[in-house]
């Protein structure tokens, strides 16, 4: 790989301990992927955030690299296990909620921005067309690369952190032209509307392309659909077909770019759509607990929560996850006081999948795909996904 | 019998490998306080790969799984050295922060379990005695 003098000095130890280490790992990288060079990068979303997934060793290692790491470009936290100001109503221990702020002091001490959210573009950190970044979050990933246009590989924790800490990442995969056009052209022949339905496009397209063994997917047949519903089609496609990029006709800004696939189309019909849904709603189901914002609520979404709930009393567990800096702009705009009156708890900072919940409840009712993945994997939860009306009126019946 | 492969993480170990035709998650799939492979249904399950050198196709599994090499190396649990046929970039990732050292392109069928070798990660060779 060929190094600038810049990029030398720090894998020879010039600027300290911590860019050392993150160059030795992004040049192994690059080497591995047969990256030329490295490339500037303008922002870094760094993943691995929960001490629930890290514990005392990776804690010890993010320690490590703050004695002498300073962030070098824009970098946000993904969710972390806690709601930072809120924790004790939802139910988390305390001694998970102290290690947890280890971790978030140790990223903090880096110079890192400890929004934990695993929708930066939500809050500053937006990139625009072209530009290449660095990110971890498969949702974020799929929504930089194909929503926005922007440039970043599917980052793991570390890789994200030494690339937060030099600035660079190896020039390979998906920050190349000739690896961004559509690999199979996928036509959907349904009515696709909210969060919850885009999602089971999600979990659909995604199945299909595990089973094709293909990355991109070109579709067509999506007349429209708002930042929310891509939010929500990002984080299923990217968790059940691993997808970092896809392109939609007259929706995504790169689907013109590049010639169209070539091969035969793979049609998605109605069946389709209500065969994945019913994948995604347990037998013997009996809901006790109410989840909405996977990937975190925009303040779209939260207005509308608070439309749904006014005036009324809820009667199981329900969370609102979202970003800090939203929470501040539903408190101001006067519907958190709607949401909190009606007994709902709003959980910034973190999410009904990293935060340590395992035997809180049995089952769940979410309006996103990926939630259901993560709820049976992780929390061993049974699920159903519903609209967000449908979550609303769980909540209160 | 030496291989010559390629170097991913630096270093020399020297000690006794262990194979499998199987991948190997970190992540949940290895406890990093035995040190033993503990995914269901493993070629390795129950079996201890502390000190080893772990010769195995390929990594799979959470990215997570680097911090697992990283705490299994604080923990005195790591393997001495990793032989892979095409490196992932969790057990690159991993080997690179828990400093273990690391070779791939290596036809893992070349390596018996018990055979007493040399990892050399400096040159990317490893040597079968």
């Amino acid at each position: 790989m060929k190094l600038t003098p810049e990029e030398q000095d720090m894998l020879d130890g010039k600027h300290g301990k911590a860019a050392k280490k993150s160059m030795e790992i992004l040049t192994t990288l690059g080497e591995i992927f047969d990256a030329e060079c490295m490339v500037d990068v303008y922002s870094v979303q760094i993943a691995g955030v929960s001490y629930a997934n890290l514990g005392e060793a990776g804690l010890e290692f993010l320690s490590e690299m703050a004695e002498d790491g300073k962030v070098k470009v824009l970098t946000t936290l993904n969710p972390a296990g806690i709601d930072r100001e809120n924790w004790q109503a939802l139910g988390i221990n305390e001694e998970f909620a102290k290690n947890q702020i280890r971790v978030i002091d140790a990223f903090a001490k880096m110079g890192i921005i400890t929004t934990c959210s695993c929708t930066p573009y939500f809050i500053g950190n937006v990139p625009h067309f072209g530009q290449h970044i660095a990110w971890a979050e498969s949702s974020a990933v799929c929504y930089a690369n194909s929503v926005i246009g922007a440039r970043t590989n599917r980052e793991g924790g570390p890789s994200a952190l030494a690339s937060a800490l030099t600035g660079k990442t190896p020039k390979y995969g998906y920050h190349l032209d000739e690896n961004r056009h559509g690999q199979v052209s996928i036509k959907v022949n349904a009515q696709v509307k909210g969060t919850n339905g885009f999602g089971v496009l999600g979990k659909t397209i995604g199945d299909k392309l595990i089973k094709l063994r293909k990355n991109t997917p070109f579709i067509t047949g999506i007349p429209s659909a708002t930042v929310e519903e891509l939010k929500s089609f990002c984080a299923s496609i990217a968790t059940y077909g691993g997808t970092a990029l896809f392109h939609m006709e007259g929706i995504t800004p790169e689907f013109d770019r590049y010639p169209k696939p070539s091969d035969n189309v793979s049609e998605i019909n109605q069946e389709d759509l209500e065969k994945a849904r019913f994948e995604l709603v347990d037998d013997g189901l009996e809901v006790d607990f109410v989840s909405i914002g996977c990937p975190h609520a925009s303040i779209n979404e939260i207005e509308k929560i608070a439309s749904l709930l006014k005036g009324k009393k809820v009667k199981k567990e329900f969370w609102i996850t979202t970003a800090r800096p939203i929470k501040r702009i539903a408190d101001e705009a006067g519907y958190s006081k709607i949401i909190e009156d009606a007994g709902a708890k709003f959980a910034a900072d973190t999410c009904c999948v990293v935060a340590p919940i395992k035997g809180h409840f049995k089952g769940m009712i979410v309006d996103s795909a990926k939630a259901c993945y993560y709820g049976r994997a992780t929390n061993k939860l049974k699920v159903k996904i519903g609209t967000v009306e449908e979550c609303v009126e769980e909540a209160t019946k | 019998m030496k291989l010559k492969g390629r170097k991913i993480y630096k270093g020399i170990a020297e000690g006794e490998a262990i194979v499998t035709k199987d991948g190997i998650s970190f992540y949940g799939g290895v406890d990093p306080d035995t040190g033993k492979v503990v995914e269901v249904g493993h070629e390795l399950e129950g079996q201890s790969i502390t000190g080893k050198i772990l010769v195995f196709p390929t990594g799979k599994g959470s990215t997570v799984g680097s911090y697992t090499l990283y705490r299994m190396k604080k923990n005195n649990t790591a393997p001495a050295a990793i032989v892979n046929e095409q490196i992932d970039t969790i057990i690159a990732v991993g080997c690179i922060i828990s400093e273990i050292p690391c070779v791939d392109k290596i036809d893992v069928n070349e390596i018996k379990t018990g055979q007493k070798m040399v990892v050399n990660g400096s040159e990317g060779t490893v040597e079968v005695k």
